[in-house]
């Protein structure tokens, strides 16, 4: 994989911010765009656009074709071969929405429990939450332990009760590669009537995902987060589930036959996609799959799991700088290289993160600088990364973290966008002179992870 | 960084009027979404029928000419990032004395003269962070 060339397909990487070159490090928010997908939907535009699904001239039958073949480009991608079995949404917001209102509402009931993590991003706990403020259901969280999942306590949330089990394939602060097959697993050896949910946006476009092989019941992803443009996803769900699922949005496109008392909805997956869709979403997203297919998942995934070693790595050499996410239980090398304790460390064993089962997002803190100024400074020296609760303010206050700053990683980035990162953090330290330098040696009782400001103590 | 100037973060590090009032006629919370900013501005008022160590939060407590209410004390609590820590801080100095009826009119261009620097757009809602606290002290007296 030759990250210099791909370079060139992205038009945006050459652009400036303040002044210097950007270094794009927030693709787990979203991705940028490369050149062979902005001009896929650019030719439709300019040479193909009419309505889908309508009519007989020319035009239409060519945006249809193309509409259909994108979702058929996207099937395969994810190893679905009922290409009908691929919904189009707007995001996994919404293929989560469609899911908690359509099935959730028939089936989840007063009392019935539905399962998830702790560690989920908003989009895939309020749909659920607010189900069951209306039905009477009941949320179980499932706690995270050293950045992974507590399986035990994932095992004993199943009860008769369960209905919905849901969890992210990869997390979106700590990184962690949840082992979904497994996970599915134990479901299935419980009760194979749960249904599971998975939340696939961070994993769809970083590794080879095979749906039928995780044998889930629903899996969702967004375009804009895999070199697609925004305003495009998929939910896929088993033909069986999706067939007895009452539609989600009425109007054209979804129907076979309508009288002025009743209609009949069209098939998959037209039941679920009504109105004109976002027809060169889907097929800026047919290219996209088509630009990673080109360059291999798996060549997508060495190239991050390297890039996080290294990033892990040079973070490390930042005395200051606390990291999150999955961790392995090491033999301290030497107490200045540590990044931090836990509760571990009373035993004398530090724990450093472990980069096997973690995709390419790191969540860190330096010293005590807040998240947003640590952002504010990486900004002004060209460096992009996100900063906040990222979307999972559940899982900060598991942690106790408050905001973090995020780092992420794509095709594009390569070690020299690791050593601005580096950089930027040298600046930052230096902006905030000694108190970047602060060593934390005041712990938040809740949080054996985390250091805090120790005038800003939550009251 | 023109944004992080020594005053800035000497008000992040040790914020003047940090703490909480158990006695307190009025306590406000606002948050910061988007960051995760949160801020609880405790207030005492100089008008005696303001005062009786409860939150005076319902109107029906009050009575008299609310325009001559004048802030006795203030302190805050909370977290967030060096702008609205030191934009509060900076804040609260500049309330003291001030009738409730005149901070009403502070404007953002005030705040950020107040806070004396350029604030980059992304980071405006960190500034004016404690200036919606001022903006809910007339609704709520």
């Amino acid at each position: 994989m030759n990250v210099s060339n791909i370079r060139k397909d992205f038009p945006i990487l050459s652009r400036k911010i303040n002044g210097k070159p950007l270094v794009y490090l927030d693709s787990a928010a979203t991705s940028q765009k490369p050149r062979q997908v902005i001009d896929a939907i650019k030719t439709h535009l300019e040479t193909s656009n009419a309505n889908v699904h309508r009519g007989i001239h020319t035009l239409t039958v060519e945006a249809t074709e193309a509409y259909d073949k994108a979702r058929k480009k996207i099937a395969d991608f994810v190893g679905v071969k009922d290409s009908s079995e691929i919904i189009f949404v707007r995001n996994t917001s919404e293929a989560i929405n469609l899911v908690a209102y359509s099935w959730g509402r028939l089936n989840i009931g007063k009392g019935d429990e539905i399962v998830l993590t702790i560690a989920e991003h908003h989009s895939n706990i309020v749909p659920w939450q607010q189900l069951a403020t209306e039905n009477g259901a009941v949320l179980k969280f499932v706690p995270i332990e050293n950045g992974e999942l507590d399986i035990k306590a994932f095992e004993r949330a199943l009860t008769k009760k369960t209905k919905l089990v849901t969890f992210a394939h990869v997390s979106n602060i700590l990184g962690t590669i949840f082992p979904v097959e497994k996970l599915v697993k134990l479901v299935r050896d419980q009760r194979p009537e749960i249904r599971i949910f998975i939340d696939g946006a961070q994993a769809v476009p970083h590794m080879k995902v095979d749906i039928p092989k995780i044998g889930c019941d629903f899996y969702a992803f967004s375009g804009h987060k895999m070199l697609g443009p925004s305003g495009i996803g998929v939910l896929w769900g088993r033909r069986k589930i999706l067939g007895k699922m009452p539609p989600f949005l009425f109007g054209g496109d979804m129907i076979s036959t309508v009288k002025v008392d009743e209609s009949e909805w069209a098939e998959l997956p037209l039941k679920f996609e009504a109105g004109t869709p976002n027809i060169e979403g889907a097929i800026g997203l047919g290219a996209a799959v088509d630009y990673l297919k080109e360059i291999g998942m798996e060549n997508v995934r060495k190239h991050e799991v390297e890039l996080t070693k290294y990033a892990l790595d040079e973070l490390a050499k930042i005395p200051e700088v606390t990291i999150y996410g999955p961790l392995n239980s090491v033999i301290a090398r030497s107490p200045s290289t540590s990044l931090r304790t836990t509760k571990q460390s009373k035993k004398r064993s530090l724990r450093y993160p472990r980069d096997d089962n973690r995709a390419g997002v790191i969540s860190f803190n330096i010293g005590s600088i807040p998240a947003h100024d640590v952002a504010t400074i990486m900004d002004s020296e060209g460096v992009e990364i996100r900063s906040g609760f990222n979307c999972a303010e559940p899982l900060a206050d598991f942690l106790g973290t408050g905001p973090l700053a995020r780092a992420s990683f794509y095709i594009y980035n390569d070690k020299s966008d690791v050593d601005r990162l580096i950089l930027g953090l040298r600046k930052v330290q230096e902006v905030f002179g000694r108190v970047g330098k602060w060593d934390g040696r005041r712990k938040n009782k809740n949080n054996n992870l985390q250091t805090h400001h120790p005038t800003l103590l939550h009251t | 960084m023109d944004l992080y100037r020594e005053e800035i973060l000497e008000h992040w590090q040790n914020p003047s009027n940090f703490g909480k009032f158990d006695d307190a006629d009025l306590v406000i919370n606002q948050v910061n979404p988007l960051c995760g900013d949160k801020v609880t501005f405790f207030f005492k008022f100089s008008q005696k029928h303001l005062r009786g160590g409860v939150r005076a939060s319902s109107r029906e407590h009050l009575g008299g000419d609310l325009s001559d209410v004048m802030i006795d004390d203030v302190s805050f609590t909370g977290s967030g990032c060096a702008i609205s820590v030191a934009s509060s801080s900076m804040l609260s100095e500049y309330m003291k004395g001030k009738k409730v009826s005149s901070l009403s009119k502070l404007t953002g261009d005030k705040v950020l003269g107040l806070i004396g620097g350029p604030v980059t757009p992304a980071r405006l809602k960190c500034a004016f962070l404690p200036l919606e606290v001022i903006r809910k002290l007339k609704d709520n007296i």
